[in-house]
Protein backbone atom coordinates (compact mmCIF):
# COMPACT_ATOMS: atom_id res chain seq x y z
CA UNK A 1 0.00 0.00 0.00
CA UNK A 2 1.68 3.44 -1.02
CA UNK A 3 1.38 6.44 0.62
CA UNK A 4 -1.89 8.30 -0.70
CA UNK A 5 -4.38 5.12 -0.52
CA UNK A 6 -2.99 5.27 3.28
CA UNK A 7 -3.49 9.23 3.22
CA UNK A 8 -6.65 8.42 1.19
CA UNK A 9 -7.91 6.02 3.87
CA UNK A 10 -7.24 8.26 7.02
CA UNK A 11 -8.63 11.04 5.75
CA UNK A 12 -11.89 8.76 4.75
CA UNK A 13 -12.15 7.32 8.55
CA UNK A 14 -11.61 10.68 10.37
CA UNK A 15 -14.41 12.45 8.42
CA UNK A 16 -16.48 9.81 9.13
CA UNK A 17 -15.19 9.62 12.53
CA UNK A 18 -15.81 13.42 12.51
CA UNK A 19 -19.04 13.55 11.15
CA UNK A 20 -20.22 10.79 13.65
CA UNK A 21 -18.69 12.82 16.73
CA UNK A 22 -20.31 16.05 15.73
CA UNK A 23 -23.94 14.38 15.73
CA UNK A 24 -23.33 12.02 19.08
CA UNK A 25 -21.62 14.25 21.13
CA UNK A 26 -23.78 15.51 23.77
CA UNK A 27 -21.95 19.09 24.41
CA UNK A 28 -23.20 21.90 21.98
CA UNK A 29 -19.38 23.37 21.90
CA UNK A 30 -17.70 20.67 20.60
CA UNK A 31 -20.15 19.61 18.60
CA UNK A 32 -19.78 22.22 16.33
CA UNK A 33 -15.68 22.41 16.74
CA UNK A 34 -16.22 18.65 15.16
CA UNK A 35 -18.70 20.32 12.70
CA UNK A 36 -15.84 22.52 11.64
CA UNK A 37 -13.00 19.65 11.42
CA UNK A 38 -15.95 17.69 9.49
CA UNK A 39 -15.68 20.70 7.36
CA UNK A 40 -11.92 21.08 6.93
CA UNK A 41 -11.76 17.67 5.88
CA UNK A 42 -14.33 17.69 3.04
CA UNK A 43 -11.97 20.87 1.59
CA UNK A 44 -9.17 18.35 1.81
CA UNK A 45 -11.39 15.14 0.16
CA UNK A 46 -12.11 17.58 -3.14
CA UNK A 47 -8.73 18.67 -3.22
CA UNK A 48 -7.61 15.26 -3.58
CA UNK A 49 -10.04 14.65 -6.08
CA UNK A 50 -8.22 16.81 -7.62
CA UNK A 51 -10.84 19.42 -7.45
CA UNK A 52 -9.25 22.53 -5.76
CA UNK A 53 -11.88 25.25 -6.66
CA UNK A 54 -14.98 23.14 -4.69
CA UNK A 55 -12.25 22.65 -2.23
CA UNK A 56 -11.47 26.73 -1.62
CA UNK A 57 -15.41 27.46 -1.67
CA UNK A 58 -16.00 24.30 0.66
CA UNK A 59 -13.32 25.44 3.80
CA UNK A 60 -14.65 28.67 3.13
CA UNK A 61 -18.37 28.52 3.43
CA UNK A 62 -18.40 24.90 4.69
CA UNK A 63 -16.06 25.17 7.46
CA UNK A 64 -15.93 29.44 7.77
CA UNK A 65 -18.41 30.98 7.34
CA UNK A 66 -21.10 28.56 9.02
CA UNK A 67 -18.70 27.37 11.63
CA UNK A 68 -18.69 31.19 12.84
CA UNK A 69 -22.52 31.47 12.40
CA UNK A 70 -23.10 28.12 14.82
CA UNK A 71 -20.78 29.36 16.97
CA UNK A 72 -22.30 32.25 16.82
CA UNK A 73 -25.76 31.38 17.88
CA UNK A 74 -24.34 28.87 20.39
CA UNK A 75 -22.87 32.14 22.40
CA UNK A 76 -26.70 33.62 22.12
CA UNK A 77 -27.76 30.69 23.59
CA UNK A 78 -25.17 30.32 26.31
CA UNK A 79 -25.72 33.93 27.45
CA UNK A 80 -29.36 33.63 27.54
CA UNK A 81 -29.26 30.33 30.04
CA UNK A 82 -27.26 32.56 32.36
CA UNK B 1 -33.25 -4.43 18.86
CA UNK B 2 -35.14 -1.96 17.01
CA UNK B 3 -32.27 0.18 16.62
CA UNK B 4 -30.04 -3.15 15.71
CA UNK B 5 -32.57 -3.53 12.50
CA UNK B 6 -32.11 0.36 11.63
CA UNK B 7 -28.15 0.24 11.38
CA UNK B 8 -28.51 -3.23 9.78
CA UNK B 9 -30.96 -1.52 7.18
CA UNK B 10 -28.62 1.70 6.60
CA UNK B 11 -25.82 -0.31 6.02
CA UNK B 12 -27.27 -2.92 3.18
CA UNK B 13 -28.38 0.57 2.01
CA UNK B 14 -25.16 1.85 1.80
CA UNK B 15 -23.61 -0.88 0.20
CA UNK B 16 -26.36 -1.11 -2.24
CA UNK B 17 -25.05 2.55 -2.90
CA UNK B 18 -22.00 1.83 -3.22
CA UNK B 19 -22.41 -1.40 -5.36
CA UNK B 20 -24.05 0.73 -7.85
CA UNK B 21 -21.45 3.06 -8.22
CA UNK B 22 -19.11 0.45 -9.59
CA UNK B 23 -22.10 -0.21 -12.03
CA UNK B 24 -22.43 2.86 -13.81
CA UNK B 25 -21.77 3.29 -16.93
CA UNK B 26 -19.40 5.91 -18.94
CA UNK B 27 -21.32 8.68 -19.79
CA UNK B 28 -21.91 9.01 -23.24
CA UNK B 29 -20.21 12.10 -23.90
CA UNK B 30 -17.09 13.27 -22.39
CA UNK B 31 -16.76 17.15 -21.38
CA UNK B 32 -14.16 17.66 -20.54
CA UNK B 33 -12.49 17.09 -24.39
CA UNK B 34 -15.07 19.08 -25.14
CA UNK B 35 -14.50 22.00 -22.38
CA UNK B 36 -11.03 21.26 -23.53
CA UNK B 37 -11.63 21.78 -26.96
CA UNK B 38 -12.93 24.96 -26.57
CA UNK B 39 -10.84 26.36 -24.24
CA UNK B 40 -9.71 28.96 -27.22
CA UNK B 41 -13.13 30.89 -27.04
CA UNK B 42 -14.07 31.10 -23.75
CA UNK B 43 -11.56 34.06 -22.77
CA UNK B 44 -9.44 32.47 -20.28
CA UNK B 45 -7.33 29.78 -19.55
CA UNK B 46 -8.99 28.24 -16.55
CA UNK B 47 -11.23 25.25 -17.33
CA UNK B 48 -13.26 25.56 -14.26
CA UNK B 49 -14.09 29.47 -14.89
CA UNK B 50 -14.51 28.68 -18.67
CA UNK B 51 -17.27 26.61 -17.72
CA UNK B 52 -18.86 29.03 -14.59
CA UNK B 53 -18.46 31.99 -16.70
CA UNK B 54 -18.72 31.73 -20.23
CA UNK B 55 -19.98 27.89 -21.28
CA UNK B 56 -22.76 27.86 -18.04
CA UNK B 57 -22.68 30.87 -17.36
CA UNK B 58 -26.83 30.79 -16.94
CA UNK B 59 -26.08 28.67 -13.95
CA UNK B 60 -23.94 31.22 -12.07
CA UNK B 61 -26.08 34.05 -13.13
CA UNK B 62 -29.42 32.23 -11.44
CA UNK B 63 -26.88 31.03 -8.68
CA UNK B 64 -26.13 34.32 -7.44
CA UNK B 65 -29.87 35.32 -7.72
CA UNK B 66 -30.54 32.33 -5.63
CA UNK B 67 -28.30 33.76 -2.90
CA UNK B 68 -29.24 37.39 -3.27
CA UNK B 69 -33.19 36.28 -2.53
CA UNK B 70 -31.96 34.30 0.64
CA UNK B 71 -30.59 37.16 2.11
CA UNK B 72 -33.66 39.12 0.81
CA UNK B 73 -35.92 36.28 2.62
CA UNK B 74 -33.79 36.90 5.82
CA UNK B 75 -34.40 40.55 5.58
CA UNK B 76 -38.23 40.62 4.60
CA UNK B 77 -38.67 38.20 8.04
CA UNK B 78 -37.02 41.33 10.05
CA UNK B 79 -33.91 41.93 11.66
CA UNK B 80 -34.15 41.52 15.03
CA UNK B 81 -33.07 44.91 16.39
CA UNK B 82 -32.69 43.89 20.20
CA UNK B 83 -28.60 43.71 21.31
CA UNK B 84 -27.28 41.81 23.64
CA UNK B 85 -24.45 42.75 25.78
CA UNK B 86 -21.62 40.38 25.87
CA UNK B 87 -18.21 40.46 27.39
CA UNK B 88 -15.66 42.66 25.62
CA UNK B 89 -13.34 41.16 23.27
CA UNK B 90 -9.37 41.05 23.92
CA UNK B 91 -7.30 43.95 22.39
CA UNK B 92 -5.01 41.53 21.48
CA UNK B 93 -7.93 39.88 19.07
CA UNK B 94 -8.52 43.34 18.03
CA UNK B 95 -4.98 44.01 16.82
CA UNK B 96 -4.86 40.63 14.93
CA UNK B 97 -8.08 41.40 13.53
CA UNK B 98 -6.84 45.04 11.83
CA UNK B 99 -3.54 43.23 11.04
CA UNK B 100 -5.50 40.16 9.06
CA UNK B 101 -7.90 42.08 7.07
CA UNK B 102 -5.92 43.64 4.88
CA UNK B 103 -4.61 40.62 3.92
CA UNK B 104 -7.19 38.79 3.75
CA UNK B 105 -8.88 41.28 1.23
CA UNK B 106 -5.25 41.02 -0.71
CA UNK B 107 -6.03 37.22 -0.90
CA UNK B 108 -9.42 37.89 -2.26
CA UNK B 109 -8.18 40.07 -4.91
CA UNK B 110 -5.32 37.62 -5.66
CA UNK B 111 -8.22 34.65 -5.64
CA UNK B 112 -10.60 36.77 -8.67
CA UNK B 113 -7.39 37.54 -10.49
CA UNK B 114 -5.90 34.07 -10.37
CA UNK B 115 -9.59 32.73 -11.40
CA UNK B 116 -8.50 33.46 -15.05
CA UNK B 117 -5.77 30.56 -15.15
CA UNK B 118 -5.83 28.82 -12.09
CA UNK B 119 -8.01 27.36 -9.26
CA UNK B 120 -9.94 30.30 -7.87
CA UNK B 121 -12.15 32.91 -8.97
CA UNK B 122 -15.07 35.27 -7.80
CA UNK B 123 -17.01 32.91 -5.13
CA UNK B 124 -14.06 32.34 -3.69
CA UNK B 125 -12.78 35.45 -3.33
CA UNK B 126 -16.27 36.62 -2.20
CA UNK B 127 -15.84 33.90 0.78
CA UNK B 128 -12.61 35.71 2.07
CA UNK B 129 -14.20 39.07 1.65
CA UNK B 130 -17.64 37.67 3.80
CA UNK B 131 -15.10 35.91 6.26
CA UNK B 132 -13.00 39.31 7.03
CA UNK B 133 -16.08 41.11 7.32
CA UNK B 134 -17.16 38.19 9.76
CA UNK B 135 -14.08 38.84 11.83
CA UNK B 136 -13.87 42.17 12.09
CA UNK B 137 -17.21 42.42 13.29
CA UNK B 138 -16.30 39.73 16.05
CA UNK B 139 -13.82 41.51 17.11
CA UNK B 140 -16.14 44.51 17.48
CA UNK B 141 -14.41 46.41 14.79
CA UNK B 142 -17.20 46.61 12.67
CA UNK B 143 -21.04 47.10 13.52
CA UNK B 144 -23.96 44.60 12.93
CA UNK B 145 -25.67 45.53 9.72
CA UNK B 146 -29.39 46.76 11.57
CA UNK B 147 -30.85 48.58 8.41
CA UNK B 148 -29.53 48.03 4.99
CA UNK B 149 -28.11 51.68 3.63
CA UNK B 150 -28.56 52.91 -0.12
CA UNK B 151 -25.01 51.97 -0.55
CA UNK B 152 -25.41 48.86 1.30
CA UNK B 153 -27.97 47.83 -0.74
CA UNK B 154 -26.08 48.72 -4.40
CA UNK B 155 -23.49 46.59 -3.16
CA UNK B 156 -25.84 43.71 -2.48
CA UNK B 157 -27.64 43.42 -5.70
CA UNK B 158 -24.23 45.15 -8.02
CA UNK B 159 -23.11 41.78 -8.73
CA UNK B 160 -26.07 40.17 -10.24
CA UNK B 161 -26.78 43.81 -12.17
CA UNK B 162 -23.78 43.89 -13.88
CA UNK B 163 -24.01 40.10 -14.69
CA UNK B 164 -27.80 40.93 -16.03
CA UNK B 165 -26.65 43.57 -17.90
CA UNK B 166 -23.89 41.97 -19.53
CA UNK B 167 -26.00 39.11 -20.23
CA UNK B 168 -28.94 41.20 -21.80
CA UNK B 169 -26.04 43.51 -24.20
CA UNK B 170 -25.27 40.23 -25.34
CA UNK B 171 -28.69 39.67 -26.93
CA UNK B 172 -27.18 42.33 -29.50
CA UNK B 173 -24.66 40.06 -30.79
CA UNK B 174 -26.89 37.24 -30.82
CA UNK B 175 -27.63 34.44 -27.88
CA UNK B 176 -27.59 35.44 -23.99
CA UNK B 177 -24.42 35.08 -22.52
CA UNK B 178 -22.98 34.40 -25.48
CA UNK B 179 -19.65 36.81 -25.40
CA UNK B 180 -17.75 37.83 -28.26
CA UNK B 181 -14.26 36.56 -28.48
CA UNK B 182 -12.02 39.41 -28.45
CA UNK B 183 -14.08 40.61 -25.52
CA UNK B 184 -14.58 37.15 -23.38
CA UNK B 185 -11.82 38.21 -21.45
CA UNK B 186 -12.86 41.22 -20.41
CA UNK B 187 -16.63 40.70 -19.65
CA UNK B 188 -15.68 37.54 -17.43
CA UNK B 189 -13.04 39.41 -15.51
CA UNK B 190 -15.93 42.86 -15.21
CA UNK B 191 -18.44 40.18 -14.14
CA UNK B 192 -16.43 38.51 -11.44
CA UNK B 193 -15.39 41.68 -10.01
CA UNK B 194 -18.95 42.36 -9.63
CA UNK B 195 -19.37 38.99 -8.21
CA UNK B 196 -17.18 39.10 -5.83
CA UNK B 197 -17.97 42.23 -4.05
CA UNK B 198 -21.76 41.15 -3.94
CA UNK B 199 -20.83 37.65 -2.64
CA UNK B 200 -19.01 38.89 -0.27
CA UNK B 201 -21.54 41.51 0.76
CA UNK B 202 -24.65 38.89 0.98
CA UNK B 203 -21.90 36.01 2.65
CA UNK B 204 -21.31 38.90 5.20
CA UNK B 205 -24.74 40.26 5.31
CA UNK B 206 -25.93 36.35 6.17
CA UNK B 207 -24.10 36.65 9.28
CA UNK B 208 -23.77 40.58 10.63
CA UNK B 209 -27.57 40.71 9.55
CA UNK B 210 -28.82 37.80 11.80
CA UNK B 211 -26.19 38.20 15.00
CA UNK B 212 -27.65 39.97 17.91
CA UNK B 213 -23.97 40.92 19.22
CA UNK B 214 -24.34 44.82 19.31
CA UNK B 215 -20.31 44.60 18.10
CA UNK B 216 -18.60 47.93 17.33
CA UNK B 217 -18.09 49.20 20.64
CA UNK B 218 -14.68 50.40 20.64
Amino acid sequence: MNMETLFDLLLAFAMIWSAWRSLTVTRLDRAIVMFIVFGLLVAIAWVRLSAPDVGLADAAIGAGLSGALLLDAYGVFKRRET
Amino acid sequence: MRRMFVILGATFFVAFLIGSLFELEPAAVSLPTKVADNMAVSGVEHPVTAVLLNFRGYDTLLEIAVLLSALVVILAAGIDTSTEVRPSVDPVVKTLARLVAPVMAMVAIYLLWAGAFRPGGAFQAGAVLGAAAVLLHLSELIAGWKSPKVMLRLGLIGGFLIFLAVAAAMLVHGALLEYPLDWAGDLILLIESGLTISLGLILAGLFLFLTRDDGGRV
